[in-house]
């Protein structure tokens, strides 16, 4: 519990600064310090318990089924880790706070700051390696926004998208290496997993668990050819840079290396990999930071190079490496951090940081400078300061490795990256701050307050007390060192005379070696400018602009916006997969015997045919292909009738109707002829397609028809009169059986009418009503009302609504029904619309359409409810038998009410939709139609004024 | 008898109705209609989830006919959550709505609840005819509210969306056909039992049917090459259609997972697992395409649309696999991308509107009051979209490797999921940085015109995200939750007897 509570605080902590900041800059550090100081006395509460061998341990599950727990454990490694973590995060914090003027916002700092510690704690504490993974990639995330903490410059914010992708992405590889090695090991809890070194090491999975891992880390900790984004990080404040290239950020690279070493580490693999990689890195970075003239360059460089070392002495796979690299580890973050903040207090007194500016600093900022060439020093490894020891002890782990057969390799290299760290580090020390004075820094220096160097002198402390007596840090590093390796160590002592060893030797000569190359820069910056250098940022951008280049070109090549090409390749995939299915699996014929074939049947099926292939020809002419389709749909009427299925029949030539009637009005609207359409090469594409897909159906509906099958209708006809009152049993289907279904169909048309209604309730606004009143029609119909037909339609309205009302009744026991009515009693209007105009008919219109069709949901829903009354479910139904004196016997059934609401709905769908297209197609016209019930009638002058009027507000 | 279990389908229909007839030309009492309604609806699946918690299956008979004759709603875990999830969303995007979005345009009460009907109707019903219906009422109610607010763009992606749709319903009919030929059954559970006992000379049509209807809600669930309309549609909706329409997509997973895990499921005979050749290899390149247009994205729109398609993507994945693990990894990141997605949209929205002319576009533009907060909002957003520690979408990749680990495709899906996350992760992080750190380097407007805007959309879109936040901590008893709906979606055994066991009690009234 405490171990989570010492993760938890900075991350608590984190939300403070942001809102402290209205109290001053020293509130918002004081708070930010308080929260790391809290976590870093828990921590050290903790530490004399793991000395004495134990490993405090502390979880609860997360996500239980991929075994990812909310667990914490703390031994030697994750104690010293997270040590350096809260203790360097504390003196950054102090020095952030003298660091950062006031026009930079401290809040945001801190709280990013926070994050990123809490992250790093969280890895170092973490005792599940997926909780590991969680805090890893919130370690990429926290330091993209801290790279990115001055966001106005480009260089931050490439610098942080570098960062993120290459440790975000080293971190998605993790994710796969860590489930990997989970799996191999039965477990994701750290314990278990380095108790199972054997079998994980045994198992097939290694090699691509190992790689994926070491993807990761080395990412994280900037191992070669992944070196390039760290110095890009650069671009973040001092305070950042100096706390993620000494104490954490590129650490966790070497932190997991070290942590997983007992369960990968000491294979052949291990060795050829990692050695080799660190190796490089340590030359290549060394390399590059000789050259560089930017301090904080040079230092990143140096930090890369740094780093490769210690991945180099965890590839050795000995344990004295091991403590050679936990040593290291602690040396360097001490000799690190003091160099970045120096390098920053350069900064920001001399205003530059550019090396050749500057120099003879050591007079003008007599502290500073001092403090930063001890570190430098020790940087260089020179003795009497820590950063000779570790380097000693590398120097001789590397002196008797062998790598691939040869001895001298490994030796010969770890010196040469010795001696140019000698050289860099000279070239920082002497270049910056000795010499003569100069007159002509941006800036004139001098020492900073106290506490900017405070947090320096703290870190060179160590720097020279282990330096001096190592045994110091004998029981830090052998704790640690235990942890590492998962056991006992060899006999060893840090010393700082160990006799004339190889390793001194090294010593030596990298030492000279060093001076010299630093004395002969000129020569060796010639040499390095005619060797070939990839410039990596470039590099990089040129990969992530080629990407984004490609998938551009694909996206756009292949999501062209064309409704033809996506029907095409939907309708293309059904085909396909249909065809798949079909011929896959065993198929039998029908044995159904076919109806005899006679003259009618073969005549409509000439209609149907002769009306698809004129539609596919004339489909250009909008009116043509409508009518042409609209004998289909008579045809289909016509079959249902002869099928014996005369309800349908009634329903389609009903619909077919309203519906050839509504397009008539909406192709008023449209140009006479469809847009010309594209060559003949996607004709015949999608003409294929269309052609396989018919086919398709055709086949379909002929193996369905040709073969027996007995269904639930059997049950619906058996039930119709018994148990649901009426003998047609299609109208008991579609107001009982499944009457949810026709709830829901009357709900579907509805809503379309509604959204025909707010659709084109926008075209009579703005733009597009602008529009249509600029879309002047060619022509007028000479006769828009003719007399014969307004007389003839106004006798038909009593005598359709009397037939509408005897279908209705009718319809439980005979084809009718609610539906049917419905679109009988639509038309009847429709026609009155038709005949005498839209001003006439809207006028004379009592009840609100939209009211409708509310009304017929409500209706059809509230007697659907009205069966919870006599407990029984939604939309049961009952019937019973009344007798009135005179009519006699009467069956009422409660499927009427619900049927009233179908008829309702019907008719408000068909009645809004109508009259909003007219609404539309009016605006359109060039005049007013002439308005009065007919208007053949001779009008008086100005006698149509007010009924302008009503059309104007008709169309508002 | 419990009637609650209609009460989700019955309830929307009535308040819209109600809408319409009462208050069509007040757009307050709509709003207030609206709003208690939702939150009724909250209430009413909350009351429903802890009912189904009970691990027991509740059939209730519409106009009490016997299953499998007459229509059933089925009530289990899956629809339970489903429907919560549903609920939960629409009551957050009916709050961003009225704050100005419902204005433009009519009807956008009525059209939102009837659009819930449709998709708790589709999450409660065992019958496919049934479904069919409710497809029909979610769709077109979703072609009122892509379209509503108008506009060319809007009409023209809105064309497309009825085009590609319409081509969805028939194929819908025509496979229903098919299987009903066969079969001879309407109800799920009937056709599980059928479709098990199918004639081998029948195999073929039913196998055709089966795999017609899975390509209708491969269709809905944007799987390539049927994802087309993603892009354009949501890209065109106004921000709360396009946030309600994250729940849109997991109908159509929704309906893989119970027609295709459940109906033909193992046990179907010749139509075991009909679909399972299909479904990882093409949601493994939705995934792909989705991630790549992530990439391509020149506006954050386009970006929030391909980031969906690619959740689509992950999603199919893991339910591809049928079975326990699979399917609990596959809910796991439905609920969640099914939040973020839908702050996503909203999160867009917000900052278009805050950002001027520049709207969307990734380009640099002058900085607008507060878009720190905007900043962080996207920040999270992103993270979860991506799937990045700690949020939600990092714990379903998790499920979801876990899950596909010891599947043979493993290689080839670990290397789509992660290779994904890499490309939408530079993709979102080239965004916001242009968004909100280049964008900070221009010159802020001379005259900062200082518009106050209400606080309460950008705390819906708040809301959101801080539901991904609570299900990544809450991961533990969420996936427990999951893990028993997972393995009784998958109980086809337990399914039939619990629907076609009910023809014994059924009390049929009305004879």
């Amino acid at each position: 519990m405490k171990l989570a509570l010492i993760t938890l605080l900075p991350f608590l902590g984190a939300v403070f600064p942001v809102f402290s900041i209205r109290y001053g800059r020293n509130a918002c550090a004081a708070l930010a310090g308080a929260f790391t100081l809290a976590a870093l006395v828990l921590l050290l509460g903790e530490a004399p318990a793991v000395y004495r061998g134990e490993v405090p341990a502390w979880g609860v599950d997360w996500l239980a089924p991929v075994g990812l727990r909310f667990s914490f454990f703390l031994d030697g490694l994750g104690l010293f880790f997270a040590t350096l973590i809260l203790g360097i995060g504390l003196l950054i914090i102090l020095y952030a706070r003298f660091y950062l003027d006031s026009r930079n916002p401290m809040g945001v700092f801190y709280t990013y700051l926070l994050l990123f510690q809490g992250a790093m704690v969280g890895i170092a504490l973490s005792n599940n390696v997926l909780m590991m993974l969680v805090f890893w990639e919130l370690t990429s995330l926290s330091s993209f926004l801290l790279i990115g903490y001055w966001r106005h410059l480009p260089e931050a914010r490439q610098g942080a998208r570098m960062a993120l992708a290459v440790t975000g992405g080293g971190g998605l590889c993790l994710i796969a290496g860590m489930l990997l090695l989970g799996h191999i090991a039965g477990s994701y809890e750290l314990g278990e997993i380095l108790a199972r070194g054997e079998v994980v090491k045994a198992s097939p999975l290694y090699a691509p668990a190992l790689v994926l891992i070491l993807l990761g880390a080395f990412t994280k900790s900037a191992q070669f050819p992944f070196h390039f984004w760290l110095p890009h990080a650069m671009a973040a404040p001092t305070p950042v840079s100096a706390y993620l290239h000494s104490a954490t950020m590129v650490k966790a690279g070497v932190f997991l290396l070290a942590r997983l070493w007992p369960v990968l580490a000491g294979t052949d693999m291990w060795f050829m990999v990692v050695t080799p990689a660190g190796l490089v890195t340590m030359l290549v970075g060394a390399w590059i930071a000789i050259f560089k003239d930017d301090l904080k360059a040079l230092l990143a460089f140096s930090t890369v190079s740094h780093l490769g070392l210690m991945v180099m002495l965890l590839g050795f796979g000995t344990h004295m490496a091991a403590v050679a690299c936990a040593f290291h580890i602690l040396n360097h973050a001490t000799f690190k951090a003091p160099l970045f903040m120096s390098a920053g207090i350069v900064d920001h007194e001399a205003h530059t940081r550019d090396i050749r500016r500057l120099g003879g600093l050591v007079t003008l900022m007599p502290i500073t400078a001092t403090l930063a060439l001890i570190a430098a020093a020790s940087m260089a490894g020179i003795p009497l300061l820590n950063g000779f020891l570790s380097k000693e002890m590398m120097l001789e782990e590397a002196s008797h490795t062998v790598f691939a057969g040869t001895t001298w390799l490994v030796p010969v290299l770890a010196t040469l990256g010795a001696l140019l760290s000698v050289a860099y580090s000279a070239r920082f020390a002497v270049r910056t701050f000795l010499g003569p004075v100069r007159h002509d820094y941006p800036h004139h220096p001098h020492d900073p307050p106290f506490g900017m160097w405070l947090p320096v002198a703290v870190l060179v402390v160590p720097v020279i007390a282990i330096g001096i007596l190592p045994m110091l840090a004998e029981p830090v590093i052998t704790r640690t060192a235990m942890a590492i390796v998962g056991g006992p160590l060899p006999e060893f002592h840090l010393a700082l005379w160990h006799g004339l060893t190889p390793a001194l030797f090294m010593s030596l000569v990298a030492i000279a070696g060093g001076a010299a190359l630093f004395a002969a820069f000129d020569p060796a910056d010639r040499l390095r400018r005619s060797l070939p250098r990839p410039e990596a940022k470039r590099l990089f951008d040129s990969v992530i602009d080629a990407l984004v280049a490609v998938c551009r070109r694909f996206i756009d090549a292949s999501h062209t916006g064309s409704l033809q090409a996506y029907a095409g390749a939907t309708i293309a995939a059904v085909v396909t997969v249909g065809l798949v299915a079909f011929f896959d699996a065993p198929h039998a014929a029908g044995e159904r015997t076919p109806m005899p074939v006679n003259a009618t049947a073969i005549l409509a099926w000439i209609l149907v045919l002769g009306a698809t292939l004129a539609v596919i020809t004339c489909h250009a002419n909008r009116l043509l292909a409508l009518v042409l389709t609209s004998v289909i749909g008579l045809v289909v009427s016509l079959s249902f009738l002869t099928l014996s299925a005369p309800d349908l029949a009634l329903t389609q030539i009903s619909v077919e109707v309203v519906t050839t009637i509504l397009l008539l009005l909406a192709l008023n609207l449209l140009p006479k002829q469809t847009a010309p359409e594209k060559g003949l090469g996607i004709h015949l594409r999608d003409g294929a397609v269309a052609i396989v897909a018919g086919l398709g159906i055709a086949g379909i509906a002929y193996a369905v028809m040709t073969r027996d099958f007995s269904t639930i209708s059997d049950f619906h006809i058996a039930q119709s009169k018994p148990g649901g009152g009426g003998t047609n049993v299609v109208n008991v289907t579609l107001v009982d059986f499944r009457g949810y279904d026709t709830f829901g169909e009357i709900i579907v048309l509805g809503i379309a009418a509604l959204t025909i209604f707010a659709l084109l309730d926008n075209a009579l606004r703005g733009a597009a009503a602008r529009r249509l009143d600029a879309m002047r029609q060619g022509e007028e119909a000479k006769d828009a009302h003719p007399l014969i037909l307004v007389v003839a339609t106004r006798v038909l309205l009593p005598l359709a609504l009397t037939v509408a009302v005897y279908i209705f009744l009718r319809g439980h026991n005979q084809p009718g029904g609610g539906f049917i009515a419905g679109l009988i009693v639509s038309i009847a209007f429709i026609m009155q619309y038709i005949a005498s105009g839209y001003a006439f008919a809207a006028e004379r219109a009592r009840v609100n359409a939209q009211a409708l069709i509310g009304a017929g949901v409500i209706i059809a829903g509230l007697t659907g409810i009205g069966s919870w009354f006599f407990d029984a479910p939604f939309l049961t139904s009952t019937f019973g038998h009344l007798h009135l004196p005179v009519i006699g016997d009467v069956e009422l059934a409660s499927a009427m009410g619900f049927d009233t609401g179908v008829f309702l709905t019907v008719i408000g769908a068909v009645m809004l939709s109508l009259s909003q297209i007219a609404r539309v197609e009016q605006r359109a016209e060039r005049e007013p139609v002439p308005e009065g019930p007919m208007d053949n009638r001779p009008q008086p002058v100005g006698g149509d004024a007010p009924a302008l009027t009503a059309t104007q507000g008709a169309a508002k | 008898m419990s009637h609650w279990i209609v009460v989700p389908t019955v309830l929307p229909a009535l308040t819209a109705a109600c809408l319409v007839l009462f208050a069509r030309d007040n757009l307050f009492l709509q709003r207030v209609i609206s709003v208690v309604a939702t939150v009724a609806l909250v209430v009413l699946t909350l009351g429903l989830y802890r009912l189904a918690d009970d691990g027991e299956l509740r059939v209730y008979l519409l106009s009490n006919w016997p299953a499998p004759f007459g229509i059933l709603q089925v009530l289990d875990r899956l629809s339970a959550t489903m429907l919560l999830l549903t609920a939960c969303l629409a009551l957050v995007v009916i709050v961003y709505a009225i704050n100005g979005w419902d204005r433009r345009g009519r009807h956008f009460h009525p059209l939102f609840q009837f659009q819930l009907l449709g998709l708790n109707g589709a999450f409660l019903t065992g019958d496919f005819f049934n479904l069919f219906v409710f497809f029909e009422v979610m769709l077109i109610a979703s072609y009122g509210l892509m379209l509503h607010g108008g506009g060319p763009r809007r009409l023209k992606a809105g064309f497309q969306y009825v085009t590609i749709n319409l081509i969805g319903s028939t194929l819908f009919l025509i496979a229903v056909g098919i299987i009903y030929a066969v079969t001879g059954t309407l109800n799920m559970a009937d056709l599980a039992v059928k479709a098990s006992q199918v004639a081998t000379g029948d195999v073929a049509l039913l196998r055709t049917g089966a795999l017609l209807l899975f390509m209708v809600f491969a269709l809905k669930a944007a799987m390539v090459p049927l994802h087309w309309w993603l892009p354009t549609t949501y890209a065109a909706a106004s921000a709360p259609v396009a946030a309600l329409f994250a729940i849109m997509t997991k109908v159509g997973a929704y309906c893989i997972l119970r027609m295709y895990g459940l109906v033909f499921g193992p046990d179907a005979g010749p139509l075991a697992l009909v679909a399972e050749p299909w479904v990882i290899p093409a949601a493994m390149v939705t995934l792909a395409i989705g991630a790549i247009g992530v990439l391509a994205s020149r506006r954050l729109l386009d970006l929030a649309c391909f980031a969906a398609v690619a959740s689509m993507g992950t999603l199919l994945i893991a339910i591809g696999l049928f079975d326990e693990v699979g399917v609990t990894a596959a809910l796991y990141y439905l609920v969640h991308s099914t939040v973020a997605g839908a702050a996503l949209f909203l999160l867009v929205d917000l900052i278009a509107i805050r950002r001027g002319k520049a709207r969307d576009t990734l380009s640099a533009a002058a900085p607008f009051p507060r878009d720190y907060v905007y900043g962080a909002l996207f920040f999270l957003a992103a993270i979860a979209t991506v799937g990045l520690p700690p949020l939600s979408g990092f714990l379903g990749k998790l499920l979801l490797l876990d899950a596909t680990m010891t599947t043979p495709h493993a290689a080839a899906i670990w290397t789509v999921v992660l290779g994904s996350s890499f490309l939408m992760l530079v993709g979102f992080s080239r965004a916001g940085s242009v968004l909100f750190w280049k964008s900070a380097a221009q010159p802020a407007p001379a005259a900062q015109e200082d518009v106050r805007r209400r606080a309460v959309p950008t705390l819906a879109a708040a809301t959101l995200i801080g539901a991904t936040v609570l299900l990544s901590v809450l991961a533990a008893p969420v996936s427990r939750a999951l893990g028993e709906t997972a393995h009784q979606a998958l109980d086809t055994r337990g399914y039939v007897e619990a629907v076609i066991g009910t023809i014994k009690t059924a009390s049929v009234t009305g004879l």
